[in-house]
């Protein structure tokens, strides 16, 4: 095997194992805060690790309405997927020089691969509640979607129209694109969408437990439920780099303050995801809609316009 | 498989069965998820589906109508999976012993689908909190003999 694939298989374990621990450790701080937050204690520091441990030694019940290949497939394409992004952005953010062009289009594919697996899943289980899940999901993904690309347009017109997230980073090396006008407001609309591809609580309304009971997994017991787990403990660790990676510059790694500014940054924008989850009480679908619609995407298209007129004008504060 | 046994008594999920209660057993159920008992502290959590479940608390008397359901319930639940059967009806029928519409008690209706269920019985009308803890802690130290 050529030194390169070699490099490449170890950089993709080294991604999604590092991923995976950082996932459990963030799910942690997640059910810990929220305790708090409730008054409570919270559970112990590895909680998350117990849980899925404890996943993998149960058994697997197939339900006889499910179509078995697509039902257990499906949590094992999205780990998957979630791992591949997961190789791609670490490596973007230590060695930004060496991207790929329009890797960026490729990171977008993959973050929208879990959400298809989830609706593939749930619609395979043959279960109601899921179906009305898959329903859900489907809206989801419809609704923050056009956002969310709409937000990326920013950075990516500051940079000089590239699709190579390594030049994206490296394009904010002097100014981020969050302080400007533009960038602040793809920001916001951008930490909003992050939250509804988490399913964090405003948006999870595909897994509602208290009116769907956990909708689109409802059928999933024991392993395939856990790599469901994995993979959304993955995906909490990865948007919020992907968030930093596209508008916050990434890791100065010349300057003494570049690590910890990174850090700052990273920890910044997970307290956000626990502090909107415990701050907010779900919203029904067509709220959802609406407010992705009706409100962050003409918000986001200012943005967008806002900044090229910064651009063509030379004005860089816009 | 040390490590599955450890990580299945850190991490019981809790589906909550009803086959007929008076519902106080259920709100002292809920006790649990409160500030005051925070059963989080076990790493035991509510959860909405018999398949994520390890640990089914049944309350009430298991009526006729309920006996099939709850078998049905129980053979959802994938094993191993502990049986709580919380408060006097669910262990004798209480004050319902004599009606019409009881069907056979919860653990003669769970041994019938799977003689080698484990069930751990809660005692009280209703039991308290602290009770049900109890037995939270007593199934975590009988899945160590597994
Ligand atoms: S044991 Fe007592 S409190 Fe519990 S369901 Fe029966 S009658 Fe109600």
């Amino acid at each position: 095997m050529s030194g390169q694939a070699m490099w490449a298989i170890l950089t993709f374990l080294a991604a999604g194992i590092g991923t995976m621990l950082l996932g459990l450790a963030l799910r942690w701080v997640d059910r810990k805060v929220t305790a708090l937050v409730q008054w409570r204690v919270g559970p112990p520091w590895y909680q998350p690790l117990a849980d899925v441990l404890k996943l993998m030694g149960k058994e697997t019940l197939m339900p006889s309405t499910a179509r078995g290949t697509g039902f257990l497939l499906a949590p094992i394409i999205a780990l998957s997927a979630t791992a591949v992004t997961a190789a791609i952005l670490w490596r973007t953010l230590l060695v930004p020089q060496e991207g790929f062009l329009g890797d960026l289009i490729v990171v977008i594919y993959l973050l929208m691969v879990p959400a298809l697996m989830t609706v593939l899943g749930a619609s395979a289980s043959g279960n109601p509640h899921a179906s009305i899940g898959a329903g859900r999901e489907v809206k989801l993904l419809l609704s923050y979607e056009a956002p969310l690309l709409l937000a990326f347009l920013v950075p990516i017109a500051r940079s000089g129209w590239t699709l190579d997230l390594g030049r994206i980073v490296t394009a904010q090396a002097a100014s981020p694109v969050v302080f400007s006008v533009s960038g602040v407001l793809a920001v916001v609309v951008a930490v909003v969408c992050m939250q509804a591809k988490l399913g964090q609580v405003p948006f999870d309304l595909a897994e509602a437990e208290c009116e769907i009971m956990s909708g689109v997994y409802v059928e999933y017991s024991g392993p395939s439920l856990a790599c469901w787990l994995m993979a959304r403990m993955m995906l909490l660790a990865l948007l919020p780099l992907l968030l930093i990676l596209m508008f916050w510059g990434g890791l100065h790694t010349g300057a003494w303050w570049g690590v910890p500014a990174f850090l700052g940054k990273y920890v910044l924008f997970v307290a956000l995801v626990t502090l909107i989850r415990n701050t907010n009480p779900r919203l029904r679908i067509d709220q959802t809609m609406r407010l992705f619609w009706f409100v962050l995407v003409p918000a986001a298209a200012v943005a967008v316009v806002l900044s090229m007129t910064g651009i063509s004008r030379g004005i860089p504060w816009l | 498989m040390a490590l599955t046994t450890w990580a299945l008594r850190k991490s019981l999920w809790v589906y909550h069965v009803n086959t007929g209660a008076c519902n106080n057993c259920d709100i002292e159920v809920l006790e649990l998820l409160t500030p005051r008992y925070d059963i989080e502290r076990f790493g035991m959590v509510l959860v909405g589906s018999p398949r994520h479940a390890d640990v089914l608390a049944v309350t009430g008397v298991c009526t006729r109508q309920a006996m099939p359901r709850l078998q049905e319930v129980y053979l959802q639940t994938p094993k191993p999976c502990v049986v709580l059967a919380i408060g006097s009806c669910s262990l004798e029928q209480g004050i319902f012993t004599e009606a019409y519409h009881m069907g056979p008690k919860v653990d003669e209706t769970i041994r019938a689908v799977d003689p080698g269920a484990i069930i751990l019985y809660v005692p009280g009308c209703p039991p308290k909190p602290e009770a049900m803890i109890d037995a939270a802690v007593k199934a975590m130290e009988f899945l160590k003999t597994l």
